[in-house]
């Protein structure tokens, strides 16, 4: 609290015009144990306008960013009637959790470009494609992606998911389904006044395995031997120990 | 019952699991097939990563096939040495399958290539299984007389020949070892125990005593199963021990029951419903190579 309060003491002296973010994350371990079903994020935090003008008409957008993996896309095509693997696409870096919410829709805070430039919102998510130039179909296989990813609920937009009150405090819940990749995340979050994004910080999120799940995956990337031995005496005693059970029934 | 799958990387409910896994049991004690045929697709319909459905359905069906080959032992329904044989060939053909397996998925048909085994495979062996039943059925209801079991003329050519006491033949070993390393390369390939495409085999092509047929179907799926698990382990390591002690729970148990229905229940009886399923699901995929996929688009990390 001292230390905001020097920042704020700070800034307000050097008379810079810009506001600070200040933003917070209600959790910063996501731990993915037995029984996890998902969990919900609260990102919240202040605007601090050095000049001490409260009330000030600012919008937040926060955006929500998974680690990203490269994956290759392919179309299914009709084929004298039947539906086959045809064209595909390489992109390079892929979100494997993209979440984006806005004090108001996107349109009325920022232009395409700057929307494109922080990718505020799905369609602009900068995947990197890789091998293909033609436009058109590169816009379809990406749009192709974002909407699979989307039915998954691994990308999602809420315009209108932020609550700003007085112009000072923001917050905004992002859901994590319990399919999340585990990784560093990165919570972003933007101050927007007229159509210029004027701040912007970023805090992380660790989503990891704890405990037994955490065991069982190790075991499987680097033992996978043995964990298959495992795997198959589990099979093995459990099919026999059953057989002992009902052969006394 | 909320559960967390570390290596499929989602939660599921529990008591869904437990109920795929009794029903599977129950066809596998039933009819002597894994059961992989319809645990793999219903996995990946709940929302399990197509990988990891097809390496724990496997490892699954180890489970439900022991209790199985211990039942079958007992009444001494497995022939361990046409078993050996058709293993032996199981492994050969495992390799072939997943030499085959890389050059489809490297060409991006995979899937293709799957949906149209399983149509092909499934229609020809149901409708072959369906006329058979029908055709005992008809019979035994006028005269008592049973059909003389026959095996395939070719079966017949092959040279050296072994005694297979508990089949009641004398055929050349390389037949078995031929349909082994044919379900293998199958098994491979469509991510099941094999046991729908061997049964059929065990019964037209080598012509083998019907009451040994499904407990050395079992015990052939038991130990290619166990090859597919450790393999799979090693290379995609997609199989989840909590996915597979879940389906396992419900089939160990719906394996006892399905066996011993099985004693009580006719063999052309047996035959007629396993062959109306396998048709069933057969024109299922075959509908779903002309429908219009519910995903245009399949994502293939890199």
């Amino acid at each position: 609290m001292r230390a905001l309060f020097l920042l704020i003491a700070a800034l307000m002296l050097s008379g810079q015009s810009d506001p600070v973010l200040v933003p917070e994350v209600s959790q910063h371990d996501v731990q993915v144990r037995q029984g996890f079903t998902g969990t919900e994020l609260l990102l919240f935090g202040a605007v601090l306008d050095p000049a001490g003008r409260a009330g000030q008409d600012y919008d937040i957008v926060v955006v929500l960013k998974g680690p990203s993996e490269p994956i290759r896309l392919r179309e299914k095509e009709r084929f004298a009637g039947v539906w086959v693997n045809a064209e595909s696409n390489d992109f390079r870096s892929v979100p494997s959790y993209f979440a984006v919410a806005s004090s108001r829709p996107i349109a009325d805070i920022v232009d395409a470009k700057t929307a494109a430039i922080y990718e505020f919102g799905t369609e602009y998510i900068q995947l990197s494609p890789s091998g293909n130039i033609d436009p058109d179909q590169q816009t379809r296989f990406k749009l192709g992606l974002v909407d699979l990813k989307r039915r998954q609920e691994l990308y999602k937009e809420d315009f209108g998911g932020v609550q700003i009150s007085d112009g000072v405090l923001y917050q905004a819940r992002i859901s994590l389904p319990s399919n999340v990749t585990t990784g560093t995340y990165s919570a972003e979050t933007f101050a927007v006044t007229r159509g210029r994004v004027v701040a912007s910080a970023v805090a992380e999120v660790e989503v990891r395995k704890v405990g037994f799940e955490r065991f069982v995956e190790l075991s499987a990337n680097e033992y996978g031997l043995l964990y298959g031995f495992v795997a198959v005496m589990l099979s093995v005693l459990m099919g026999w120990g059953a057989g002992r059970l009902f052969a006394r029934l | 019952m909320d559960v967390y799958l570390p290596i499929a990387n989602l939660s599921v409910n529990g008591l869904w699991i437990v109920a795929l896994g009794a029903l599977t049991g129950v066809l596998s004690g039933l009819f002597g097939v894994g059961g992989g045929f319809l645990t793999t697709p219903l996995l990946i319909f709940y929302g399990i990563p197509p990988t990891v459905a097809a390496a724990s359905a496997s490892t699954q069906v180890t489970g439900a096939s022991v209790s199985g080959v211990i039942a079958h032992g007992k009444r001494k329904g497995v022939d361990y040495r046409m078993g050996a044989v058709m293993v032996g060939g199981g492994i050969i053909g495992a390799g072939i399958g997943a030499l085959l397996f890389r050059f489809f998925r490297a060409i991006g048909q995979i899937d293709v290539v799957i949906n149209a085994l399983y149509v092909v495979l499934l229609g020809s062996i149901g409708i072959l299984m369906a006329r058979e039943s029908l055709q005992l059925l008809r019979k035994s209801s006028g005269t008592k007389q049973a059909a003389r079991r026959r095996h395939h003329p070719l079966v017949a050519n092959l040279p050296w020949r072994w005694r297979f006491y508990g089949s009641g033949l004398y055929i050349s070993p390389l037949a078995p070892l031929i349909v082994g390393i044919a379900v293998g390369i199958l098994t491979m390939l469509m991510g099941v125990g094999g046991g729908f495409i061997l049964v059929p085999a065990m019964l037209y092509i080598l012509g083998m005593s019907a009451n040994v047929v499904v407990g050395t179907s079992l015990f052939n799926i038991l130990f290619v199963t166990i090859a597919t698990t450790i393999m799979h382990s090693l290379t995609t390591r997609a199989v989840d021990i909590v996915l597979v002690g879940l389906l396992l729970i419900g089939s160990v148990t719906g394996a006892q029951f399905g066996s011993q229905l099985a004693v009580k229940a006719k063999p052309e009886v047996l035959r007629l419903v396993l062959a109306s399923i396998v048709l069933l699901i057969a024109f299922r995929m075959f509908l779903g190579l002309f429908y219009r996929p519910d995903e245009i688009y399949t994502v293939y990390p890199l």
